[in-house]
Formats: C-alpha cells, sequence, structure tokens
C-alpha cells in the first residue's frame, strides 16, 4: 500500500495536472460538482456529486458531424480533435460501476467511438466511502463501496491519502507520481473499510435486495394496478434521468449555426412525451407508460440482455433529487406484493 | 458495419416519382453513382435533411436491384414534407442498412408467401416480394393482398399492375376502403377481404399496415387457421440512432432498428404490448 500526507494533497493534483488534465469533486455555489483541477482548488467534503460523472465519457451535449449545404450539395465533416488524457479523482463505488453499465451500451457492436475515445483517454481514480448515507444501496447491486472499483482507488483517512492500482492505467498513473508516495501498511485502510461496511449494514436501504425484483420477475407485475397510483405523480420533469450515472438514452438533433449545419447528440429522457412521439402516434401513450418504461429497463430489460446485470448503481441520487420523491426503491417495494 | 455509425454518407436523389398525393418515390444513390450500400429486403436506411433532421426509411427496394435504392415516402412530418419538396439531384445523408430483414435464407425458403400490406405498409415489404420474385426458383407463389383508403393512395400501382399481375408466379388481391368511380375492382377493408379470399393455410404471411389493419387481419387469419408462428411484421418505432443505443425504439428488452424491424407474431406475444 502507497500513502500521502493530507497535507501534500494539494502538491499530488498539481503533479497530475502538470502531465494531463485532472479532473475532482468539488464545491461550487455550495453544489458538489466535478471540475477541472487549478491549483489550490479543495475536494468536496460532500459524499457524492450532484450529476453523476458519466459526462466524462458520455457529456450531455456532443457534436458528432458538421455538414456544410450549399445548393443541392452537401459536405460532411468530422468535428473530432484529438481526445486528450484526462483523469478523474474521487469517484465513488456507484458511479465507478456506471461505466462499466455503459460500456454494455456503447462499446458492444457497432462501437460508439465517440464514447470509446474518451474511455480509452480516461483513467479513473475512485474513492472509498466513509460516511455512505440513508439514501445510499450500492451494496444491492454488489458493489462495495469501502473499496470500489477503478484504474486505483483511494481511502481517504484523517490524515493521510491511500492509493493502490487496480488495472496497468492505475499502475501508469500512480507511477507517475511515484516519489511523492511512501510505502506504508494497510491497517488504516482495513480499520477504515470495517469502519465503512458497519455503518453500510446499518443504512435504511441495507436489506433492499434484488431477490425481491430479481430475474423476470417485474415484467410479471407490468400489467399491475399500481403503476398508475406510483406514477400518478410524476410531473415528467426528467430529472431522475439526467442525474441518473447509468441513463444513456440520447437524442440526436441539428443545429444551424449561420455557417453550416451542427449535428448534436444530447441526453434525453424516456420521462418525455415526446421521445417516442411520432407522426403515426405514441407507443407510451401516458405517462404511466413512461414511467414504467424506466424502471422497467433497468430492472428487467437491461438485465435480459446483459446476463442479469441491473442498469442501476444504488447512488441515490433518485432518491433524493425526485420533487415527488418518487424512486427505484418505492417502486420495487410496493410491487413486492405483485410479483 | 461502419464504427463510425452516426456519421452518414452522401446520397444523391436521382429520380422522384409522384406515387399517390401524399407518397413519393426517391431513387437514391452514391456520389459515385453506385449503391450506397447493400441490404437485405425488410431492412431500413436512416436518411436526413441536414438542418432538419433525420428519420428512419424502409427500404423499398430489392437487394436485387444493383442500381439504386429506393425509399416510398409519405409525407407526414418534418423530414419528409423537405423530401417531397426536393427536386432530382439534390443531395442528402444516408446511413445503414438497420435492422434483421424478413428471414429470406431461412424460415421463407420454399415457402408459398402470403403478403398483406395497406396503406403505405407496401414500401416496406415491396422489397421482399421483388427479391423473391427475382429469385422465383427458391420460393413457391406470392399472394399479395394490397388495401389502400382508394384506388388514387396504391403505392406502386403501375408496378402492380403491369408487372405483378401479369407474374404468372402471383396473384394480386387489391382493394379499396369506399366505392369509387372508375375502379371496378374490389371494395372493402383488408381484415374483411383477408377472410374473403380465405388463402391456404400453409402460406407464410408477412403484414404491414396500419395497427388496426394489423389487428383485425392477424384476428382473422387466426380464425381461419394461421398459426402466429407463420405470420411476420415490420415495425417502425421513433428512431434517432439505428444501432440500439438511443433507447427509444424499444418494445421490451427488443430494439426494434436492431433485433427488429421484422418480428414473428409469436415472439410479440413475449414482449409488452407497447406498439
Amino acid at each position: 500500500m502507497l500513502k500521502i500526507s493530507l497535507d501534500k494533497l494539494g502538491s499530488l493534483f498539481d503533479a497530475i495536472a502538470e502531465k494531463e488534465a485532472l479532473y475532482i469533486p468539488a464545491d461550487k455555489a455550495g453544489q458538489p460538482q466535478y471540475m477541472r483541477y487549478q491549483t489550490g482548488m479543495q475536494m468536496t467534503e460532500a459524499l457524492n456529486t450532484v450529476r453523476s460523472a458519466k459526462d466524462f465519457f458520455f457529456p450531455q451535449t456532443e457534436n458528432l458531424v458538421n455538414f456544410k449545404v450549399s445548393g443541392k450539395t452537401i459536405e460532411i465533416i468530422d468535428p473530432r480533435t484529438e481526445q486528450e488524457d484526462f483523469v478523474v479523482f474521487g469517484v465513488r463505488g456507484c458511479d465507478v460501476r456506471s461505466f462499466s453499465i455503459l460500456d454494455k451500451v456503447f462499446l458492444v457492436d457497432p462501437i460508439d467511438t465517440y464514447y470509446e475515445n474518451r474511455r480509452k483517454h480516461g483513467t479513473i481514480v475512485s474513492m472509498a466511502c466513509t460516511r455512505p448515507s440513508e439514501t445510499c444501496f450500492c451494496h444491492t447491486f454488489g458493489i462495495d463501496a469501502a473499496e470500489p472499483e477503478g484504474d486505483a482507488v483511494c481511502w481517504k483517512t484523517e490524515d493521510a491519502l491511500y492509493i493502490k492500482a487496480n488495472t496497468e492505467k492505475g499502475e501508469a498513473l500512480i507511477e507517475k507520481i511515484r516519489p511523492m508516495l511512501e510505502e506504508s501498511d494497510d491497517s488504516a485502510v482495513e480499520a477504515q473499510k470495517a469502519a465503512t461496511r458497519e455503518i453500510l449494514g446499518k443504512l435504511p436501504l441495507a436489506n433492499f435486495s434484488t431477490e425481491k425484483f430479481g430475474g423476470d420477475v417485474l415484467l410479471k407485475a407490468f400489467n399491475s394496478e399500481k403503476w398508475a397510483s406510483l406514477s400518478e405523480a410524476c410531473l415528467g420533469c426528467g430529472t431522475c434521468t439526467f442525474v441518473c450515472p447509468t441513463c444513456q438514452c440520447y437524442d440526436i438533433r441539428d443545429y444551424d449555426t449561420g455557417h453550416g449545419i451542427q449535428r448534436f447528440r444530447c441526453w434525453d429522457s424516456c420521462m418525455y412525451s415526446d421521445f417516442t412521439l411520432m407522426a403515426g402516434g405514441q407507443p407510451r401513450l401516458t405517462q404511466k407508460e413512461r414511467f414504467r418504461q424506466r424502471f422497467m429497463h433497468k430492472l428487467v430489460y437491461f438485465p435480459a440482455n446483459n446476463n442479469g446485470e441491473y442498469g442501476c448503481v444504488g447512488c441515490g441520487r433518485c432518491l433524493s433529487k425526485c420533487p415527488i420523491s418518487m424512486n427505484i426503491v418505492k417502486v420495487a417495494k410496493s410491487l413486492e406484493g405483485d410479483l | 458495419m461502419n464504427t463510425e455509425a452516426l456519421i452518414p454518407k452522401i446520397g444523391v436523389v436521382t429520380k422522384i416519382t409522384q406515387e399517390t398525393p401524399d407518397v413519393k418515390t426517391f431513387q437514391v444513390v452514391g456520389l459515385d453513382g453506385k449503391k450506397v450500400f447493400e441490404h437485405k429486403p425488410g431492412q431500413c436506411a436512416m436518411l436526413s435533411v441536414p438542418g432538419v433532421g433525420e428519420g428512419m426509411f424502409s427500404i423499398t427496394s430489392s437487394p436485387t436491384n444493383k442500381e439504386y435504392m429506393e425509399f416510398s415516402i409519405k409525407k407526414c412530418g418534418c423530414v419528409t414534407s423537405w423530401l417531397h419538396a426536393m427536386e432530382p439531384g439534390q443531395q442528402i445523408t444516408i446511413r445503414g442498412p438497420y435492422g434483421n430483414g424478413f428471414p429470406v435464407d431461412t424460415d421463407f425458403l420454399g415457402k408459398d408467401l402470403l403478403v398483406i400490406a395497406g396503406g403505405i405498409g407496401l414500401a416496406p415489404v415491396r422489397s421482399v416480394i421483388n427479391y423473391c420474385r427475382d429469385n422465383h426458383e427458391k420460393y413457391g407463389s406470392i399472394q399479395v393482398i394490397y388495401g389502400s383508403r382508394s384506388k388514387d393512395d396504391l403505392v406502386k400501382y403501375k408496378e402492380i399492375i403491369d408487372e405483378w399481375e401479369n407474374d404468372p408466379n402471383m396473384i394480386v388481391n387489391l382493394t379499396i376502403d369506399r366505392e369509387q368511380e372508375g375502379w371496378d375492382g374490389h371494395v372493402g377493408f383488408v381484415p374483411n377481404y383477408v377472410k374473403e379470399l380465405n388463402p391456404d393455410t400453409s402460406k407464410t404471411v408477412i403484414m404491414c399496415g396500419p395497427p388496426v389493419m394489423i389487428k383485425f387481419s392477424l384476428a382473422g387469419l387466426k380464425e381461419l387457421g394461421f398459426k402466429e408462428t407463420q405470420v411476420y411484421t415490420t415495425f417502425e418505432l421513433r428512431m434517432k440512432c439505428g444501432i440500439g443505443k438511443c433507447g427509444r425504439c424499444n418494445i421490451g428488452n427488443k430494439y426494434v432498428c436492431k433485433d427488429g424491424p421484422v418480428f414473428r407474431f409469436d415472439q410479440m406475444d413475449e414482449l409488452p404490448n407497447e406498439y
């Protein structure tokens, strides 16, 4: 195990940022979010960022292709520039897992090269949780918040930051900062892991388990009358999908800049009525169908196509951000009776 | 497949034919004058008018047409209105092909085919009809039951009259919804006509048309003794990517753009009724 004293964390960040772009979770206007590191910037004390870390690989908007139209002719222009190497530091276990879920969408044939390129150039340094909150349920999906995945993993104690590489990318990063690190035993890390796991075991959602809705079980509740009452208050605001680390639905649109056409993709939401609207009709007629789609996708359809892996990481963002306090846990629990 | 799946190629619209008051057929080739890509009957392509948007359209022409691709498109929205306003020589963008297509190399081999189509629903199945005509030694007979609102709304009417009706291997049954001057053919809705014609239940059925036609035709076929395992249809839901990633064309865990658009009805039974 390698460690660095916390008072030297700033110089560690400086050293990484000197070589490649570094992003850390920091507070901006009272909201924790990932920001490009500049000397003096402090990591947030908050448990997690308001938005997930999916932006690094699947940004909210991105330019796919440009067109120059003149008369009857069209010229196609690939707008991409070289992708820089970057490090995302301090990603929680839930968000790290979300990348492997997004991989199962974007890296299967045909590969999304925009996403793939960012994945190749990004190094993920995760950070173990020490104070998981009442909305956390990552353990439901087999994620260990006390020892997250990632190219490298960190544990922050009261006086030091411990770091360990999990992949070649992680080893390469540690190699670059190796002179600043010192060897240490892992007793402090083991103590922290044990303490965190004890808290995890006492959380309100500690007993929330996939056994109740696993496999195709939830599909049997597709026609449950409860969907109507569960979705009744849904505003269709899409907040759940925007803060969700695994929601990956997107729209493709054209924008006339006045100098040419930009075709861009942006996040879209299955909660929106025009998501599936066609000239010929609407397959999901009311908010009930749209609401049901989101949970069915994460808990039934995605696992059906991906060897049982769920499309949820239990980060709890939808629990804390939904304006009507409806969420995946409430849905699963209230449908249990119908299963 | 092209790994840059979302970056289209340029297509040139070389010929535009007015088929019905609101349907035009567009011939498309690449900049080199050749087909932009090869496809299987029933597959689709994403066409776009830059600055307006993209839309998924079934490829109406058969893969056996080696010169160009055809798209029969009904004017009913933004992109389609722009396409309808075009003149030959105009460039558009095109990417694809997308979807599974009809099982012409497996399930259809040696079978007598019954094609049931309504309105613009002829567009996706014309591809498989002409493919099977051009490879007639591999398939049995082809019966087409095709209906539309009026005589003027029958897509590809000239080809149907001049070629299909003269094909000894084909039976063509046309119908229109209401009596019309100059029409001495059958009058009535497609599902009823199917029952009247009482086709042989050994046939493999391909259906495409408005949902209401599909629903009642399927019920009629079942009454006649057809099984869901011998009835195929092709779907269209809203699509943006065409490659199973943008997340909107799913019916249950199946993506229409990737796992479809062709489904057999017994497969649909396993999926939620959201289409």
